[in-house]
């Protein structure tokens, strides 16, 4: 692990709702421009990571850190653990403690961008106004804060348009461009997946939390999501953080996964490892470890 | 041909059990309203009248309107519902859009030219205040609470405290310090927008019911102060003598320093309606020019989102904090440039002006007009504003009903039955079409034509 490049690190993770332990003690990383997928059955606690490391939630415990440029920046990750501080920034790079800090800026300053296992889109506003919004802190920027746009000054005025033409570059690869004056609501449903990893991916992330993004899509459609992200990851070189149960999409573009069950990790390794694991048959069996040997047995394996 | 007569036999019917209910419910409901009255006598003994003429003419008629709309409008809208696509109404929106504001706004401003033509110099004052001023307000008003209900989805019940804000700002600053309207009334905007952000702090996490009840007390706090502080606000006896404003320092009076006198004119009170009546089509203008701008601008677009998905908002890096805030308080800012204009208008105000029922009417007009919609809030403000002053000019209806009858009596019965026509047929406001803030292609119907053409 070490000799990869890593671009986020949880640690002792532990997210607990009163009596209820949804995460326990959980530590992987994920490498740049790799996609790490995190898989387990259903409430194994795979969205709860999600909410914590994009701050939705405050975790319990344990540390949640990333990294912005030069790797020789986790050397400093004690010292500002121990500073009590959000961020450290330098010229090489920068390191940010995402339990630290509210939703917005986990987006805004560590540039983590997320979707949402049921769509969250604004169904009554366009398409486009969709990426726009998305594209909301550097335009209220270039808006003065607003001062300079109701004055109207041309200095908006060219950030809009450089920000629709972002949107319609987007827009075109995801093969929305006919639409992107309708509302976002009247689009088919796989249409929308698109258009929120689209709308995601406007925020220019470093790192893009994808929660269960194939789910609903047909063979076609989940094939063609195989190639966005993909494509996404050479044009942009980000790294995926996936959460996904539809092992077509898990087994063929990964290439590192977590498996999550009842909220502890039982396998980490590339899908090739995981997909021989016992104890991930026996996870996803419903069995206990030592009786996968017999149920593996009983259904043929 | 049998099944249609046994359509009209089962329309029939319906139409007939329909019409025996909507009496009795119209025979119950107004038996106790228009049925029996109270009079006091000479020897002050209260006596109850009938008036069963009356009220047989009115369940009647609404019995007969009723009949009538079963067998004959009820189809007519069933089937106009089916073959009206969304398109159409789209396409009337457009049509209204590039050539009935232009008109709206020339109408606006050669509007008290017409009033006098019309009703010569002497009863054009009245048309010019109770109609052009009185209805401006709630347009105003209404844009501005627009932007906090309309746009950032955020139902504030209590607006009428940062119109109340406003007002007293003006009235109090303006007779202790002898300070000008023209510099109170950026202040007053400022302090109830600063009013708005107190009251949106506590707020921010709630939203729908809870947040309505919330502001709904909000409103009632800020009434209940003006009415017990008494040593400034002078409580229920409200403050009068407020200084009106002034043609930039000429005051409107008959003095030789008047407004009349310097410019060598025969003294009317006119003149000082007419620059109210432009200072408030000058304020609405601005309020519909910011409004316009802002839904252009990112905080605007932030605004809908955080209306649409505040989750969605948040997971793009949006500080919601923030934006409720701003649209708080520029909601606010409005209604504080109102109420600073509606205390120099009527030289006198209590808190009477600014209870629930005037929250309640500015949120109808949002509501009726179609949230968000600019152009259906002015239309419902017309409508509702326009509709309540008209009644006192019935006049004409005393020769139907008698001198005894009052027209502005009936106002609320009348409102509310306007009310629940629109919610029926256009439950989501007049104009509910939303005109996106930004276009990919300007030049759409072109491109619509051409893929037409070519499939």
């Amino acid at each position: 692990m070490s000799a990869r490049d890593i671009v986020l690190r949880v640690e002792h993770l532990t997210m607990r709702f009163g009596g209820l332990v949804a995460v326990e003690d959980l530590s992987f990383a994920a490498a740049r421009g790799e996609i790490t997928a995190l898989i387990g059955p259903n409430g194994a606690g795979k969205t709860t990571v999600f909410n914590c490391i994009t701050s939705f939630y405050n975790a319990s415990e344990g540390r949640i850190a990333l990294l912005h440029g030069d790797a020789a920046m986790w050397g400093e990750l004690e010292a500002l653990t121990e500073s009590g501080t959000r961020r450290v920034l330098r010229p090489a790079g920068a390191l940010y403690l995402l339990e630290r800090m509210p939703e917005y800026l986990v987006t805004q300053q560590a540039r983590v961008a997320r979707t949402f296992q049921n769509i969250r889109l604004f169904p009554g506003m366009t398409v486009l106004e969709n990426l726009l919004v998305a594209q909301h802190n550097p335009l209220m920027l270039a808006s003065g804060f607003t001062l300079f746009g109701v004055l109207g000054l041309p200095s908006y005025a060219a950030a809009e348009r450089a920000a629709i033409e972002k949107a319609r570059q987007w827009l075109d690869r995801i093969g929305l461009t006919e639409r992107a004056d309708g509302p976002a609501g009247d689009l088919p449903y796989g249409a929308q997946r698109r258009l929120e990893v689209a709308r995601a991916m406007c925020t220019d992330p470093v790192l893009l939390c994808l929660d269960e993004p194939a789910a609903g899509l047909n063979p076609r459609e989940s094939a063609e999501l195989n190639e966005l992200l993909l494509a996404i990851r050479a044009d942009f070189g980000i790294s995926i953080l996936l959460i996904e149960h539809d092992m077509s999409v898990v087994m063929n573009i990964s290439d590192h996964i977590v498996v999550l069950d009842y909220g502890v990790k039982i396998a980490d390794g590339t899908p090739q490892e995981v997909r021989d694991d016992p104890s991930v048959v026996a996870a996803y069996l419903g069995v206990e470890g030592e009786e996968v040997a017999r149920v593996e047995a009983e259904v043929g394996l | 041909m049998q099944t249609a007569a046994a359509n009209f036999g089962t329309r029939l019917w319906q139409a007939l059990r329909d019409t025996a209910l909507t009496a009795l419910i119209a025979f119950g409901l107004f038996l106790p309203l228009i049925g029996f009255q109270t009079v006091t006598d000479i020897r002050d003994v209260l006596t109850i009248t009938t008036r069963w003429p009356l009220l047989f003419a009115l369940v009647g008629s609404i019995a007969a309107v009723r009949f009538g709309y079963v067998m004959a409008l009820a189809p007519r809208f069933e089937r106009g519902a089916r073959l009206m696509p969304q398109r159409a109404s789209a396409i009337a929106v457009n049509i209204l859009r590039n050539w009935f504001i232009p008109f709206a706004v020339a109408f606006v401003i050669v509007y008290p030219m017409l009033v006098v033509l019309a009703v010569g110099f002497g009863g054009a004052v009245r048309w010019i205040d109770n109609f052009g001023i009185q209805i401006l307000i709630y347009v105003m008003l209404g844009w501005g609470l627009n932007i906090v209900v309309g746009l950032a989805g955020l139902l504030d019940l209590g607006y009428a405290a940062f119109y109340a804000v406003g007002a007293y700002s003006y009235a109090l600053l303006a007779k202790t310090f002898g300070l000008a309207f023209w510099l109170l009334l950026p202040l007053s905007g400022i302090l109830a927008s600063f009013w708005g952000i107190l009251l949106g702090f506590p707020v921010l996490r709630l939203r729908g019911d809870y947040l309505a009840i919330v502001t709904l007390a909000f409103g009632e706090i800020i009434r209940l102060v003006l009415i017990n502080w008494v040593g400034v606000t002078n409580g229920y006896a409200g403050i009068s003598g407020i200084p009106r404003p002034t043609f930039f320092g000429i005051p409107f009076n008959a003095s030789d320093q008047g407004f009349a006198a310097v410019f060598g004119l025969e003294f009317t009170p006119m003149y000082r309606t007419l620059f109210l009546y432009y200072v408030i089509v000058a304020l609405a203008l601005l309020t519909a020019f910011v409004t316009l701008r802002l839904r252009r601008l990112p905080v605007g677009r932030a605004w809908e989102a955080l209306r649409e998905d505040e989750i969605a908002c948040r997971s793009l890096g949006i500080n919601t904090t923030n934006t409720k805030l701003t649209a708080f308080a520029m909601g606010a800012m409005f209604a504080g440039f109102a109420g600073s204009f509606f205390a120099a208008r009527q030289g006198f105000i209590s808190p009477e002006s600014f209870t629930f029922l005037e929250s309640a009417t500015i949120v109808a007009i949002v509501v009726l007009g179609g949230m968000g919609s600019m152009l259906g809030v002015a239309i419902a403000a017309i409508v509702m504003i326009g509709g309540t002053e008209i009644m006192r000019e019935l006049d004409f209806l005393k020769q139907i009903f008698g001198e005894t009858f009052d027209p502005t009596q009936y106002r609320m019965l009348i409102f509310g039955f306007f009310m629940v026509l629109i919610m029926v047929w256009r439950p989501r406001g007049l104009i509910v079409t939303r005109q996106p803030s930004v276009l990919l292609r300007e030049r759409k119907p072109a491109a619509g034509l051409a893929k037409e053409g070519a499939g």
